[in-house]
């Protein structure tokens, strides 16, 4: 299976340990991870606030790479970019006009043909039963919440991904590697995004929100597959336990790190020492 | 050779005013064939009629125009003058020159050249126009009631009540529908089941009512007057006639885990069952899925035990015919569903409230299943999680109804007032009980509707909050409502015992299907379509057969049961005459010329266009060819324009008359 | 040869739907909305009864501009009369121009029961507009009665 690559500027900046965990779980499975070559910035909430236009003409150029580089299915591991990667390519599906405009200001064809997956999905297309032959040892000492933030299942109307209030894709994922998923009430609730630091107080209190809520359903670690809500869950975790106070310490995991741990992968190498909250 | 009278009208003032009548009518008396043109004040009165009816049996007229008002004023007058001065009223026309010329043309030459003008269209015409005969067609006078909730028991009541025969047809065990399963009505708090089952009773003693329970209507062929049924009656594997209603059977039965469809799953019911104790007909049915006998061949303990001999585990599916004369579709409605499960693809309910993962968020009829005396648990409202009696409740409303992104865009228009009825309920049987609503608007329209909410406010404590709520989670067995109170600008959070949703109102299923066999349309949401949403409520595309109750539309119980009169009162009307009498202005297939290539049966909007067979004497065919049945054309031509050979024409507004009347401008 | 056409009163013939177009008409006359005489009206049970051998009837009778009209879309008293006329519609346009026939003289609206001061601005509007396109001779040259 191949998939091209899209890390954008998280795992390629701050949240390079997602970018390690990836890499090692995918290569593991061997998927062939090609990254594109010359990718630009998704725009993120950057873009989409100021002009609508270059909301779309950033993802689609990327999408436009992709194809020029006969690249069918496109991971982009961080929900921001999948979505916006997804929403260029719907916009430019519907509108042909635009799509014609915007295949020359981004001076690529782009028919639509690349798909654009988020890490959940790249591991259900690989098929979650040969991840589970794969397994060398289970998880069943891990309970983890599973948290999905705001982006990986939302707006649905554009990713069509899971259910958007009560979202399951993980937990079918982990159970099956043997772990125990624990049911909670903060599976798509906010942490505070990417207002880290412009506006700590408001992500402490989120962040603590979603921890308590995982320690209170039974969950001794959390699992997340965006890069910002691990920033916000682990690097902050240690204000948040100085602010509030939190019953215990939890690691939070990549998606890519619990599978890749059942298969026998060094935690080294997925980066999961790098974490700022590790197990003791 | 035609001889037309033509008749102008001053009509006062208001035509001579602008028109000038005596040329008109002298201009028009030299076209040929015209026998007589006269002018008089005032047509319609009756001197004017008098002199009418004079002419045409003097003159021994042929044909008739009166230029005068508009046809939709006085065309059946002049008709009925005719018919009863001996002429066919289908010979009558008329040249409207009063709305349509004195009325707007202030400049009376170019008003009197206009007024000649209509009125040579209007017997150019009636040269052309042919004796019409009003058509009889006969009429079978019983009835088909699809549909045994209380706006179906109140046509067929009715109509009972007046001496016709009525079939009624029911898809569950038991009639009663919605209603047998509430608790109180609003706004008067009776017993829902105490004012419905007396009328249930009623249609299952009325000599004049067949009762098909446990059946439904399979097929449907035939037009007013003449509808042929087939209705499909299910096995219930007990017979009606021997078995007493004892109710041996169901408690010995021990399959007893099946979730019960009556309680909406709150409770549970065996498999050889009576849906609710006052069921109409109190007689059990067996649920083949559930029973052990029927799935495992083992068991058999209720027909052991019953001493009428009335259990035959041999029974099978059975088709009966019934023919009636005209059919009311009274199907109800369910509820929208805002769990996992979806009927619709792509829609994703509302998972943000968790029904379906928190058994103590539920909707509103499991709510009146909760405090119904007959429910569940006895008319207690308790947790359906653990049995313990709520402290407080939130009630939401607008669940899925008045929303554009998830639901439905309309609103249920009962679900405000019934929201207000269970926190009065709630209150008198949880005195200490606390009641919060989130409302979008509270619509209470109806006869002291306003004061019946505001009673659940004023005296029962109900806290009204207006915002929507965004999400419902659960901690330590304590519902977390989040919502907003936009009228104090803040969010707003309740630790609730319960939720109630009060979700919005859609049509039941099959009810599409069914629509589909009458040929009845439908909206969007599934909603049959009445004729006229202001002046044809309960009548249909479909001649004969009518719509009553929420099946057309979200209403509550004293506007079903006002439908339901009015359809069975429409069903009368058809009854009222051995008969039926219809304008003969319908189209008309000339079989000689007929391709049958059936381009005007795929444009007739009423099915009205049949495909006979042509046969030789000695049975061989000829050919295939159109006709169109006289039961059910409406006369709207389309077929006529569409025909490629001009085989059928529009009696009454002949292609010839056309084309004459058109010539005459020349 | 402007005198001409100054004193030009054009012929124009409607089809009319008798449900709705019909009754508006009426109520323009109800309400004395006044308008140019130069339109009559020919009574048809729904505009779905009418087919291109009654637009080439009236071109043929010396009509200078032809119009027809019924009810809304979705309010047919006969539930689809109209959606059938309209498709015929869209088919006849482009048909009748490619036959030559000049479509600025073809007018089609609905105009429902309630819209007297509709049909007063439509008759208004075709009138005024034929008055400047002047009379249909080229009809009458190439497909009329010599």
């Amino acid at each position: 299976m191949q998939v091209g690559y899209y890390p954008g500027c998280a795992l390629h900046g701050s949240s390079n340990d997602y970018e390690m965990s990836v890499r090692a779980c995918l290569s593991k499975l061997q998927i062939d991870v090609r990254e594109i070559d010359d990718w630009i910035c998704c725009g993120a909430s950057a873009a989409h606030s100021l002009n609508q236009k270059l909301s779309v003409a950033l993802p689609a150029r990327t999408l436009g790479l992709a194809e020029r580089d006969g690249l069918n299915d496109i991971l982009a591991p961080c929900p921001m970019c999948s979505m916006e990667l997804c929403k260029a390519g719907k916009a430019l599906a519907e509108d042909p006009e635009l799509r014609v405009e915007i295949s020359d200001i981004v001076e690529l064809e782009i028919t639509g043909k690349s798909r654009v997956l988020n890490l959940i999905q790249v591991l259900q297309e690989f098929g979650v039963e040969k991840i589970q032959s794969l397994a060398t040892r289970s998880l069943s000492e891990f309970k983890p919440a599973c948290y999905y933030g705001c982006l990986l299942t939302r707006p649905p109307k554009v990713l069509k991904f899971d259910d958007c209030e009560q979202p399951e894709s993980m937990e079918k994922i982990l159970g099956l590697l043997g772990a125990v998923p624990v049911d909670w009430n903060f599976k798509t609730e906010c942490c505070g995004a990417g207002m880290t630091l412009a506006n700590e107080d408001t992500v402490l209190d989120l962040s603590h929100k979603i921890i308590s809520d995982a320690i209170d359903h039974g969950a001794n670690c959390l699992v997340v597959a965006c890069p910002m809500c691990h920033v916000n869950l682990d690097m902050k975790q240690a204000a948040v336990k100085e602010r509030f106070g939190v019953q215990r310490d939890m690691v939070v995991y990549y998606l890519s790190d619990l599978v890749g741990i059942a298969m026998g992968i060094d935690e080294k190498d997925l980066g999961v020492d790098r974490h700022y909250v590790v197990k003791d | 050779m035609a001889k037309i009278g033509v008749f102008t009208c001053w009509c006062g003032e208001n035509i001579a005013q602008n028109v000038d009548v005596q040329h008109v009518a002298a201009e028009i008396a030299k076209l040929p064939n015209v026998h007589c043109s006269i002018e008089y004040k005032y047509m319609c009165s009756e001197p004017g009629q008098a002199m009418i009816r004079e002419k045409i049996a003097a003159e021994k007229l042929t044909g008739m125009v009166i230029a005068s008002c508009s046809p939709h004023m006085h065309l059946n007058t002049f008709r009925k003058a005719a018919k009863n001065a001996g002429l066919n009223p289908y010979q009558v026309e008329m040249a409207n020159i009063r709305e349509h010329c004195s009325w707007v043309h202030r400049n009376r030459e170019e008003a009197t050249l206009k007024a000649v003008d209509l009125v040579k269209m209007a017997v150019a015409k009636v040269r052309k126009n042919q004796e019409l005969v009003p058509i009889d067609i006969p009429v079978t006078k019983r009835v088909l009631v699809v549909g045994g909730g209380v706006a179906g028991i109140q046509a067929a009541l009715d109509i009972a009540d007046a001496g016709y025969e009525v079939v009624m047809v029911e898809r569950e065990p038991s009639i009663g529908g919605r209603m047998a399963g509430l608790s109180e009505t609003f706004p008067t708090l009776d017993c829902s089941q105490c004012i419905l089952t007396p009328r249930m009773v009623d249609i299952g003693q009325h000599p004049n009512i067949t009762l098909h329970t446990y059946s439904e209507v399979a097929k449907v062929e035939g037009f007013i007057g003449n509808f042929k049924a087939s209705i499909l009656k299910k096995a219930r594997y007990v017979d009606v006639n021997t078995c007493t209603g004892c109710g041996t059977c169901w408690n010995s039965c021990p399959s007893k885990k099946t979730p019960s469809e009556f309680d909406f799953g709150l409770g549970t019911r065996t498999a050889i069952y009576v849906p609710f104790p006052q069921a109409v007909p109190a007689k059990p049915v067996i649920d083949q899925n559930a029973c052990i006998k029927l799935t495992k061949g083992k068991c058999g303990v209720c027909m052991k035990k019953c001493q009428a001999n009335a259990i035959d585990f041999d029974d099978k599916d059975a088709l009966v015919e019934e023919e009636v004369g005209a059919v009311i579709v009274a199907t109800g409605f369910k509820l929208f569903q805002i769990g996992k499960e979806q009927d619709l693809e792509g829609q994703s309910g509302y998972g943000e409230y968790g029904y379906d993962k928190y058994p103590d968020v539920i909707d509103s009829l499991q709510f009146e299943r909760l405090a119904s005396a007959s429910g569940p648990t006895n008319g207690e409202i308790r947790r359906p999680s653990d049995g313990k009696v709520p402290k407080n409740i939130v009630f939401i409303s607008c669940v899925g109804s008045r929303d554009n992104a998830k639901g439905v865009p309309y609103c249920s228009k009962v679900c405000c007032m019934y929201t207000a009825k269970h926190t009065m309920l709630y209150k008198h049987k949880v005195h200490d009980g606390v009641a919060h609503v989130f409302y979008m608007d509270i619509r209470a329209g109806g006869k002291n509707y306003e004061e019946f909410v505001r009673r659940a406010i004023e005296q029962d404590g109900a806290q009204y909050h207006r915002g929507r709520v965004s999400k419902i989670t659960e901690k330590h067995g304590t519902l977390i409502v989040r919502g907003v109170d936009t009228l104090a600008g803040l969010p707003l959070t309740i630790e609730a015992d319960m939720v109630v949703l009060a979700s919005a109102i859609k049509p039941t299923n099959g009810a599409q299907e069914l629509a589909q066999k009458l040929n009845v349309g439908y909206d969007n949401y599934g909603f049959l379509s009445e004729s006229h949403p202001k002046l044809r409520p309960v009548e249909t595309a479909s001649a004969g057969v009518f719509v009553c109750g929420a099946c057309q539309g979200p209403k509550d119980i004293p506007e079903s049961v006002a439908q339901a009169s009015a359809a069975a009162a429409k069903t009368l009307v058809i009854f009222s005459k051995e008969e039926l009498t219809r304008d003969p202005e319908i189209a008309k297939v000339n079989e000689k010329v007929c391709a049958g290539c059936f381009t005007c049966q795929r444009v007739c909007a009423f099915n009205a266009i049949e495909q006979v067979d042509i046969r030789s004497p000695n049975g061989k065919l000829i050919k295939r060819i159109a006709r169109v049945n006289p039961g059910l054309c409406m006369g709207c031509g389309t077929c006529v324009a569409v025909c490629p050979s001009k085989s059928v024409d529009l009696s009454g507004t002949t292609e010839q008359q056309v084309y004459s009347m058109v010539k005459s401008l020349t | 040869m402007s005198d001409e056409k100054e004193q030009f009163e054009p012929k124009i013939i409607a089809y009319v739907c008798n449900w709705c177009t019909y009754l508006g008409a009426d109520l323009a006359g109800t309400n004395r909305l006044e308008y140019p005489a130069n339109v009559r009206i020919v009574r048809l049970p729904c505009t779905g009864r009418i087919d291109f051998n009654l637009m080439v009837k009236a071109f043929e009778a010396g009509a200078d501009s032809v119009l027809v009209s019924g009810c809304h879309p979705g309010d047919c008293h006969y539930t689809t009369g109209n959606f059938h006329a309209r498709r015929r519609w869209i088919l006849f346009r482009s048909l009748l121009d490619t036959m030559g026939i000049d479509v600025d003289r073809i007018h089609f609206t609905w105009i429902s029961a309630a819209e007297g001061k509709k049909w007063q601005e439509v008759v208004t509007d075709i009138t005024e507009s034929t008055r400047k396109l002047g009379p249909y001779t080229a009809y009458q040259r190439v497909c009329g009665e010599s």
